[in-house]
């Protein structure tokens, strides 16, 4: 049985779930060519308010759609993603598909490979339509550092989506693909997720391979999905988690099926809250918000207690530190040799320099040199030694309440989303939107994001849940059953 | 700095860099307050240990994938400004 492709059926077909859209193709109701063609008609309708997309791939997705079609007529199981449309990050390699991560040094790259996780998404059907806007090279809190193309968040077009996997959050909340897969360095999947009213998850560190991925800073890299609801962040981690031969950071722990138990619920949990998370300078309707989802869970039957993270306040310093530093050592790959743009010179090292200082954007440069800075002899022990110290006390602040606690419930960040221009002059204001995430990449925590709220115009605020070292089982539990609890997973910005 | 990132910085580029660090340095100082003697250093969160593999060859060739993206080339070679004088 096959569904009539009226507008009626399509405009239907773009809201589905993942697990609805698989499930549908797996019993013939759709296509996965219908599914498809929805889903690039909604781009086609969206993007021009929305700018998620630094490019669509309709050919190679019509062709991909028509293959998984092929195996469901045949009576395979073209499985969990099988059929569906979803966007990739575009920091994330996709063979013969341009990859940029939104830098004019790699504006002409086309990667004769699939990183582990695009390779993880096609083999469980997964049908990927394009790549999605994020800030150069994933540094910044906005994707407004995007070389390529501005992205607005769905709800409000002045404002930023969050950063950097703004792509993924805006094209996820409006609708244009069913999931999105995005990265996480220091809150980039996170901020766009809670900025843009969907759900977003960040694993562990290791649990997802991050071969292919483009480097940016290796100790806190990590790739994480983008989803409308909770369970499908289930789906679609459980699809790219897991060892890989090609990454020796990923971890060889087995994979749980993270759906099972997901509804087993919160009764008995302790559930801690960081005192240092609720500050004063929160737009108070965040604080308000986050309060009343605690509130709930606890009605739930969780138990709240209060705990502390005592080296908060320390935590964007080290992260900027170690970031930079990684981020200049894993950039200089990029000398105009062997791929991305060459700027010609006299010498090598006049090609060199020339090619980076028009391939990079400001805040690209700027990371290299704080980095470099860091790294460098003489200020080494003082910035880079002494901010992997600090790291060790913040992970250590997180293992004490971890202890005790199931989980920790906090804020995303202090407001909801900033105005395009807002803090873009001023990096120093704009590390700080990370205040509440950055801390969690540090320690090599997981962390999900579900929408918990709105302010009074309208504005999507998240509700952080921070696990403990490879247990996204329980984080998902309690965002499942606080989304049981509410709807604010099924408001959409854009009809 | 710069020359040490391979970075040709423009005057004014350079100037905005200047300011823009020097702010960020001095507000990260708050780090040095903290009494960190005797605290290992965290380089990695997860210590897998060596995870070995056969040394196997699990690839395809790739010869011209590879090249493809070469902003110059001279066939299956990378071609760059002379090194030796």
């Amino acid at each position: 049985m096959s569904v009539p492709g009226s507008p009626a059926v399509s405009s239907a077909l773009h809201e589905c779930s993942v697990r609805e859209a698989a499930a549908r193709v797996r019993r013939r109701q759709v296509s996965s060519v219908e599914l498809t063609r929805a889903a690039l008609a909604r781009i086609e309708a969206v993007e021009p308010r929305v700018g998620a997309f630094l490019a669509r791939c309709e050919a190679e997705a019509l062709a991909a759609a028509e293959a998984i079609d092929r195996r469901v007529a045949a009576g395979d199981d073209p499985g969990p993603l099988g059929g569906v449309p979803v966007g990739v990050k575009d920091n994330i390699c996709t063979a013969g598909v341009r990859t940029t991560a939104a830098s004019r040094i790699l504006e002409s790259f086309v990667p004769a490979y699939d990183a582990t996780v695009t390779a993880k998404l096609r083999h469980a059907g997964a049908v990927i339509v394009g790549k999605l806007n994020c800030d150069e090279f994933a540094m910044g809190s906005s994707t407004e550092n995007s070389a390529l193309g501005r992205t607005r968040n769905p709800w409000d077009p002045e404002r930023v989506p969050g950063g950097s996997s703004g792509g993924s959050g805006a094209a996820v909340a409006a609708r244009a693909v069913h999931a999105a897969l995005g990265t996480d360095t220091g809150g980039s999947v996170r901020l766009p997720a809670a900025f843009c009213g969907v759900v977003g998850l960040k694993p562990t560190y290791g649990r997802v391979s991050r071969y292919g991925v483009i480097a940016y800073a290796s100790s806190l890299d990590q790739v994480g999905p983008v989803t409308r609801d909770v369970a499908d962040a289930a789906v679609v981690l459980e699809a790219i988690a897991g060892h890989d031969p090609a990454d020796s950071t990923a971890s060889p722990r087995p994979v749980p099926a993270y759906q099972d138990g997901l509804d087993a619920g919160v009764r008995g949990m302790r559930l801690g809250l960081p005192r240092e998370y609720f500050v004063e300078g929160m737009q108070p309707e965040v604080e308000q918000a986050v309060r009343a989802a605690v509130r709930e869970l606890e009605r739930l039957g969780a138990v709240i207690e209060e705990v502390s993270l005592p080296h908060t306040e320390y935590a964007i310093a080290t992260y900027y530190l170690i970031a930079t530093a990684e981020a200049s050592s894993n950039l200089a790959r990029y000398d105009g040799v062997r791929y991305g743009l060459r700027v010609p010179g006299q010498s090598l090292g006049e090609m060199y320099e020339r090619s980076r200082a028009a391939g990079f954007g400001a805040e690209v440069k700027r990371r290299i040199m704080l980095g470099t800075y860091a790294l460098s002899a003489g200020y080494y022990d003082a910035y880079y030694l002494k901010a992997q110290q600090v790291r060790t006390l913040v992970r250590r602040d997180f293992e004490r309440a971890l202890e005790r606690c199931d989980a920790l419930l906090t804020p995303v960040a202090p407001t909801t989303a900033f105005r395009i221009g807002e803090k873009v002059d001023d990096p120093l204001t704009m590390y700080l939107s990370d205040i509440m995430t950055i801390s969690v990449n540090l320690a090599g925590l997981p962390a999900l994001v579900v929408p918990c709220g709105a302010d009074g115009a309208g504005l999507p605020i998240g509700l952080q849940v921070i696990g403990r070292h490879f247990d996204e089982a329980t984080m998902l539990r309690i965002g499942y059953a606080h989304e049981l609890a509410s709807d604010w997973h099924r408001r959409s910005p854009i009809p | 700095m710069a020359a040490l990132a391979r970075l040709r910085l423009e005057p004014d580029e350079e100037e905005r860099l200047r300011s823009d660090l020097s702010a960020i340095l001095e507000a990260f100082e708050r780090l040095q307050g903290l009494d960190t003697a005797g605290v290992e250093p965290t380089a990695h969160v997860e210590d897998f240990g060596a995870l070995l593999r056969a040394d196997e060859i699990t690839n395809p060739p790739a010869g011209e994938a590879l090249v493809a993206n070469a902003p110059a080339r001279d066939g299956r070679r990378f071609r760059v400004p002379k090194i030796i004088e």
